[in-house]
């Protein structure tokens, strides 16, 4: 029997209650917003990619569920200081790992600490929560000028 | 005094465990189960007396219209309709609103005029209305509600002027639990010459309708949340009012002759009703509706009081709950919010207990934009409902603050 608390791990727990990354940034080359507005989950994403193709710098705010913020805080945490050209195969590993067959193992030594969002497959109406950070960040990034939505 | 166990012996779902657990079923305000009785006469109609209604003259299309016919009868003595002409089927509560706008709007409403709802619709008793005043250029006036969730009954008067044409008001709101002053609002809205629409959908359950004492012009429902079937559902208004509408859609059993030159339509309520219809899901709404006959509004009533009182007892008492709704006049809801907890975690970690709710909007958006929370968690009770399935919800709740803690 798959536990609650698989879902809603301490870590997720803590990421949660004290968000890593949480505010506006002071300098920011990419931002974007994500929304769903069925369940309400509102985010927005802020960029800074230095000259080296960095991101030297990323947060959000908004407001959601537990599993959405939680998500975007280890997001942010996760691609701090990584080379933006990391940030598609980054998106890749998460949505797969989200998306995957419960018995499938995530792979950790790709995903770190993101792994730990592995047991929102088996609640299929969360999944959502979890993706709506990456796919703002994914909007940010590309500058689409789009409001993510994963609903 | 109600027999809860003969009662939930009559529902076969609940009869289950989830993750190991009892289902406990507090989502009633979303939809309701369905008796063994319903079930029954879904499944006989399709295993016995499956055929078309209306034209064939073969037995089995005889049985059919006779039980389909039957089902509208039921429904329109439960509503004390003036006769069965009054009584339209149709998908449910969001069509028959569709339907009013659509045929009866079209054809009154106009450029200038009003139409007045509350700020605790449904959105199926906004959006309707909200594309009809654009389309004609009418005003959609919204009356105010105070922070208990209750409609604000002077401003209510004070929206009303010979502009208003029609006021389209639930009678107990689903986000809320509050029951609307359907009486005072069908009497003002009349003294300025405004039809009134009552959205019945989540009160014909737990409340008795006549709709002639009340004078109404349109009442609605849906089978589904009074233990019936879903896709099915009712239009009740007075028959000088419905011969006067336009059809609203056009096909087969709605005419009475039909040549390309020129159409003539049917009488009513065959008028409002092109195409096959939900035969099956009629006749199980019409045993839908005698197995609340077969328990008595009085029973009802008394029984989902208790309860809520119960439920109301033990939220007042839980550390950190706040209550959306708190009307005097309310019935079967507990709509609330946890300080640690967001709905949605919370609406996953009581499933995990078997506790069924529903957490969101509601379609109730500006009922959130109100109170200004994201989204409500939502426990709504039943007849089949127990003290002992309250106390499994509030101890889930306690668990969920747990996890946050």
């Amino acid at each position: 029997m798959f536990d609650l608390r698989d879902l809603y791990l301490q870590v997720i727990v803590d990421h949660n209650k004290a968000p890593r990354n949480f505010g506006v940034l002071k300098d920011y080359n990419h931002d974007a917003d994500g929304y769903n507005p069925l369940c309400g989950d509102k985010l927005h994403v802020y960029v800074h990619v230095n000259s080296e193709e960095i991101i030297e710098d990323i947060s959000f705010e908004g407001e959601g569920c537990a599993i959405s913020v939680a998500s975007a805080s280890l997001m942010t945490e996760t691609l701090k200081g990584k080379p933006i050209s990391d940030f598609p195969d980054s998106f890749e590993s998460f949505q797969h790992m989200v998306t995957s067959d419960i018995n499938e193992e995530p792979d950790e030594e790709k995903l770190g600490k993101l792994a730990v969002l592995a047991g929102v497959r088996e609640f299929p109406s969360r999944i959502k929560c979890a993706v709506l950070c990456w796919h703002t960040l994914k909007s940010a990034v590309e500058d689409s000028h789009e409001v993510a939505k994963t609903e | 005094m109600m027999d809860i166990t003969k009662i939930r012996a009559d529902f076969p779902i609940l009869n289950q465990q989830l993750y190991g657990k009892p289902l406990v079923y507090l989502d009633n305000a979303a939809t309701t189960q369905k008796p063994q009785s319903v079930i029954d006469a879904i499944t006989h109609y399709y295993e016995c007396d499956n055929a078309n209604v209306h034209r064939g003259v073969h037995a089995l299309s005889e049985r059919a219209t006779a039980d389909y016919e039957g089902a509208r009868k039921i429904i329109a003595g439960f509503f004390n309709a003036r006769s069965e002409r009054e009584v339209i089927f149709t998908r449910g509560t969001t069509e028959a609103i569709n339907l009013i706008a659509s045929s009866w709007g079209g054809a009154n409403i106009r450029a200038g005029d009003e139409v007045v709802i509350t700020h605790m619709e449904h959105h199926s008793n906004i959006v309707p209305w909200q594309m009809l005043c654009k389309h004609v250029g009418a005003t959609l006036k919204v009356a105010p509600i105070n922070d208990a969730g209750e409609l604000i009954i002077e401003d209510f008067d004070a929206l009303l002027s010979e502009r208003t044409k029609l006021v389209a008001v639930v009678h107990m709101s689903n986000a809320l639990g509050t029951i609307n002053p359907i009486e005072h609002i069908i009497e003002k809205a009349h003294a300025v010459g405004a039809k009134v629409l009552i959205d019945g959908a989540q009160a014909a359950a737990h409340l008795a309708v006549d709709v002639q004492a009340l004078d109404c012009d349109f009442y609605v429902t849906s089978a589904h949340k009074m233990y019936g079937p879903t896709g099915i559902g009712v239009l009740i208004g007075k028959e000088a009012i419905l011969d006067a509408m336009p059809p609203y859609q056009g096909g087969g059993d709605m005419i009475r002759m039909v040549t390309f030159e020129k159409t003539e339509y049917n009488d009513l309520p065959y008028k409002f009703e092109a195409g096959t219809p939900h035969i099956s899901g009629a006749i199980g709404f019409g045993k839908a509706i005698e197995y609340i006959q077969g328990i008595g509004f009085e029973a009802i009533a008394k029984r989902e009081q208790e309860l809520l009182a119960y439920a109301t007892a033990r939220a007042n008492g839980f550390d950190g709950l706040r209550q959306i709704g708190t009307a005097r006049e309310k019935a079967c809801v507990l709509s609330f919010v946890l300080d640690s907890v967001h709905p949605h975690d919370l609406g996953t970690i009581v499933d995990r207990e078997g506790v069924a709710i529903r957490a969101g909007h509601h379609c109730a958006m500006p009922v959130m934009q109100f109170f200004k929370v994201p989204a409500t968690a939502r426990a709504s009770f039943s007849i089949y409902n127990t003290e002992a399935e309250v106390d499994v919800l509030f101890n889930a709740l306690k668990k969920a603050q747990d996890i946050f803690a």
